[in-house]
C-alpha cells in the first residue's frame, strides 16, 4: 500500500466554496467557477499515490497550487474535499489531538524560506519538534546534535540563523525536519530560495541522503531540471490540477499533453538523458573463442571491435579487428590482444559526461552495472543521435506561460 | 428636537452598579491599596541614600554608567529638594498602575491578535479610552472607589493601558506567517505556539507598549492628585493653583527626573533582552 494517498483532494477559495466541488464534478471549468460564483479555484481533484521511499516531486509554475497541495498533506491548510490517507488512515477525519502526533510523528517539513526560529540558537532550532513533545532534554539534545551531523553542521550548535548563509541555513532546516525522524518528508521549494551553485550542491547532498534514510520525501518546485535530477517521478501540475505523474524519463519523452510537451522541451537533455537512453544492444563474443571467430563476426556486423565477455556476460575488454587479423597471424589468443582499460559507465552518467568520456577513447564506450555486467555499448554517433532526435516538434500553443519560474 | 437624555442614562446605570457592585469594587479597592501600601512600604523602606546607592547599582547592571550617573545625581537632587516620600508615593502609584495594565493588558493583547472578533470590539474601545479626557475618568472612580489613591490607580490604569494591548496584538501580528506554520507543521499546541513563538519574537514590540504604559501613568499623577492621591502629583497641582511658580518648578522637574529613570530603565532592561536574542 501507497505511503501516501490522495483521492479527488480539492481546494477552493471563496463563499460556499464547498457547493462549487460538485461543479467542477459537472466539468465547470476554473475559470467559469471564479466568474459565476466568486470561488478561486486552487487544487483540482488530485488523486496520487505516494510510495514509501521514493522521492515525489510536484512540479508547476507559480500559482499552479503546488504550494497548496503540499500544505494540504499536513493540513496546515484544510482541503474543501478529497481524501488523505497516510497509511491508510484518513487524515481528514483525524481530531487535532491526532492530527499533532501525525505532525510530531510522521511528517515533517522544510520550507521555502527556511522558516527558522530566529530567537532560538541553532541546536534549539533544530530541537524544537522534539522540545514540544516533551522529549528528556538531553535525549533531545543528543538526537538534535546528530541531525546536524548528518546535514554536515557540526559545530554549529550554538550559532544563531542570522549568523549563517542561506544554503546552511536551510541545511538547519532539513535537519530541523530530520530530528524527530519522520517517515515522511515534505519539502516546499526548499532549495528555490539558495544561488544556482549551493542549490545544485543541496540536491547532491540530498539525494546522499535520501541513500542512506530511504524517507518518502514530497518535494515541492517550479525548476524543472531540479524535478529531473531528483525525482523518482515528478506530477506537473497545471491550473490547480494534475497533468501528467511520470518518472523524469516518461514526462521527457512520453510527454501526455501539448502543455507538458512545451513545458519540457526547453531542457537541455543532455543533462538529462543518461547512458541508458542512448547505449545500443552490444556485439559480444566469448573469450574462448579465437580471433578468426572474431574478425568473421565484426566483418558480419560490418563494425571494428568487439566486447568480450565471459559466461556471465560479465565485461572482460574490447579487441579492435587490427589486433584481432594480427593475432590470426601470430597465432595468439583473444586474451592476449585484450585492451582491458577500456572506458566503462554506470547506466546513470548524464549525456553531458558522456561526450567527454567518448572524444578521449578510441574504442567505444561499455555501460556496465555494478556486477561489472555489460548492458550496451556507445558510439558517438547514437549520442549525437539521440540529442537530435529527441527533439520535440514545435507546436505553437496559444498558453502565454512559456518559461518555468 | 428632544435633548437625548444620555446623561440620565450615563448616572442611571452609574448608580446601579455602585448598589449592586459594592462589594466587587470594595474587593478591588482593598487589593490596590495593598499593592500601592506594599511598594510604598519597600521604597521606604531603607534611607535614601541606601536607596540611591541601591538604584545607582540596577541602572549599572541594566544600563552603563551614564544611566547610573543620572539616575544617582537625579535622585539626589530629589532628596535634596525634599520631595523624597511624595516622590515615593508616587512611583508606587505608578508601578502598580503599569503592573496592572501589563497583567491585565497583555492577555487581552493576545485575544485580540487571535480573534478579529475581539480585536474589532476592543480596538474602538481602545481609541475611546485614549481620547475620552481622562479627567471624565476621574468621575465614576470617585464614585466607585471614593477617593484617595485607588481611583488614582484605576483612572492611570484605564488611560494607559491601551498601548500595552494594540502592540502586543501588533507584535504577535507581526510574527511572519512562515514562522507559526512551522510551529504548526512540527505540531505545536496552541500554547506551545503562543510561548514558545510569537511571545518571544513579539517581546521588542510588547517591551515598547509596556514603556509606554508606564509614561502615560507617570503622566496621570498629577490629574490623580485632584483625586486626592498622595504624591508629587499633588505638590504640582498645590502650586499651580497656589500660583508658587519656584515650587511648580521643582516638583515638575521631579516627575521629568523620574519619567527619564524609568524610561530609561525599561528601555535598557528590553534592549537587554533583545542583545541576548542576538539581534
Amino acid at each position: 500500500m501507497s505511503i501516501l494517498q490522495l483521492h479527488k483532494v480539492s481546494k477552493l477559495f471563496g463563499p460556499h466554496a464547498e457547493s462549487c466541488v460538485e461543479l467542477l464534478e459537472q466539468g465547470w471549468t476554473k475559470e467559469r467557477i471564479a466568474k459565476e460564483k466568486n470561488v478561486t479555484v486552487g487544487v483540482n481533484r488530485v488523486s496520487l499515490d505516494i510510495e514509501a521511499g521514493e522521492i515525489f516531486v510536484i512540479m508547476g509554475l507559480s500559482g499552479s497550487g503546488k504550494s497548496t497541495l503540499v500544505r494540504m498533506l499536513n493540513r496546515l491548510i484544510e482541503p474543501t474535499s478529497g481524501e488523505i490517507l497516510v497509511h491508510g488512515k484518513d487524515l481528514m477525519k483525524m481530531n487535532k489531538e491526532q492530527l499533532r502526533t501525525v505532525r510530531r510523528q510522521t511528517i515533517s517539513m522544510v520550507f521555502q524560506k527556511f522558516a527558522l526560529f530566529p530567537h532560538r540558537t541553532v541546536l534549539e532550532n533544530v530541537e524544537y519538534g522534539l522540545e514540544i513533545q516533551k522529549a528528556d532534554k538531553r535525549q533531545r539534545r543528543e538526537k538534535a546534535k546528530q541531525s546536524l551531523e548528518l546535514v554536515g553542521l557540526a559545530g554549529w550548535e550554538s550559532k544563531r540563523p542570522d549568523e549563517l548563509s542561506g544554503g546552511m541555513q536551510q541545511r538547519v532546516g532539513l535537519a530541523r525536519a530530520l530530528a524527530n525522524d519522520p517517515e515522511i518528508l515534505l519539502m516546499d521549494e526548499a532549495f528555490s530560495a539558495l544561488d544556482p551553485l549551493i542549490r545544485r550542491d543541496m540536491q547532491d547532498e540530498l539525494l546522499d541522503l535520501q541513500e542512506k534514510m530511504k524517507k518518502t520525501i514530497v518535494f515541492i518546485t517550479h525548476d524543472l531540471d531540479e524535478a529531473l535530477r531528483i525525482g523518482d517521478r515528478i506530477a506537473l501540475m497545471k491550473d490547480g490540477a494534475v497533468v501528467q505523474v511520470g518518472t523524469p524519463e516518461e514526462i521527457l519523452t512520453q510527454p501526455a499533453n501539448a502543455y507538458v510537451e512545451r513545458f519540457v522541451e526547453d531542457v537541455d537533455l543532455s543533462k538529462v538523458l543518461t547512458a541508458s537512453h542512448v547505449m545500443r544492444r552490444p556485439e559480444t563474443i566469448m573469450a574462448d573463442r579465437g580471433p578468426r571467430v572474431a574478425l568473421e563476426l565484426m566483418r558480419e556486423r560490418g563494425i571494428s571491435n568487439l566486447f568480450v565477455v565471459d559466461r556471465a556476460k560479465r565485461l572482460l575488454g574490447v579487441i579492435t579487428a587490427e589486433d584481432a587479423s594480427a593475432a590470426m597471424r601470430g597465432g595468439q589468443s583473444l586474451e592476449d590482444i585484450l585492451i582491458v582499460d577500456g572506458p566503462r559507465v554506470h547506466p546513470d552518467v548524464v549525456m553531458n559526461e558522456l561526450f567527454e568520456i567518448t572524444s578521449l577513447s578510441k574504442v567505444p564506450l561499455a555501460v556496465v552495472d555494478d556486477e561489472n555486467r555489460l548492458l550496451g555499448v556507445i558510439v558517438r554517433g547514437a549520442l549525437l543521435g539521440a540529442l537530435a532526435g529527441q527533439n520535440h516538434p514545435k507546436e505553437v500553443i496559444p498558453d502565454a506561460e512559456t518559461t518555468a519560474g | 428636537m428632544p435633548k437625548l437624555p444620555l446623561d440620565e442614562w450615563i448616572e442611571t446605570i452609574v448608580g446601579w452598579m455602585e448598589d449592586h457592585l459594592k462589594f466587587l469594587f470594595d474587593m478591588i479597592s482593598g487589593a490596590i491599596e495593598g499593592i500601592v501600601n506594599a511598594f510604598t512600604w519597600v521604597f521606604m523602606l531603607p534611607h535614601p541614600f541606601l536607596f540611591i546607592v541601591i538604584l545607582g547599582i540596577l541602572a549599572f547592571l541594566v544600563g552603563r554608567w551614564s544611566l547610573a550617573l543620572f539616575s544617582v545625581i537625579g535622585f539626589l537632587l530629589i532628596y535634596d529638594l525634599g520631595y523624597w516620600s511624595q516622590t515615593m508615593d508616587s512611583l508606587s502609584l505608578v508601578i502598580t498602575a503599569a503592573l496592572i495594565s501589563v497583567v491585565v493588558g497583555i492577555p487581552i493583547g493576545i485575544w485580540c491578535a487571535y480573534s478579529k472578533g475581539a480585536a474589532r470590539i476592543i480596538t474602538p474601545l481602545l481609541d475611546f479610552m485614549q481620547t475620552m479626557p481622562a479627567f471624565v475618568y476621574l468621575i465614576p472612580a470617585v464614585t466607585f472607589f471614593s477617593i484617595g489613591v485607588v481611583p488614582g490607580v484605576i483612572a492611570s490604569v484605564i488611560f494607559a493601558i491601551p498601548p500595552t494591548i494594540r502592540l502586543t496584538m501588533l507584535g504577535i501580528q507581526q510574527v511572519s506567517g512562515e514562522l507559526t506554520e512551522a510551529a504548526d507543521a512540527f505540531g505545536s499546541t496552541s500554547g506551545q505556539k503562543l510561548f514558545k513563538v510569537q511571545l518571544p519574537l513579539a517581546m521588542p514590540t510588547l517591551m515598547a507598549g509596556v514603556n509606554q504604559t508606564i509614561m502615560l501613568s507617570l503622566s496621570m499623577v498629577v490629574i490623580a492628585s485632584m483625586i486626592g492621591a498622595q504624591g508629587i502629583g499633588a505638590e504640582v497641582y498645590r502650586a499651580v493653583t497656589q500660583l508658587q511658580i519656584g515650587k511648580g518648578f521643582e516638583a515638575g522637574l521631579v516627575i521629568v527626573i523620574l519619567a527619564i529613570v524609568l524610561d530609561r530603565f525599561t528601555q535598557q532592561l528590553f534592549k537587554k533582552s533583545d542583545r541576548k536574542r542576538g539581534r
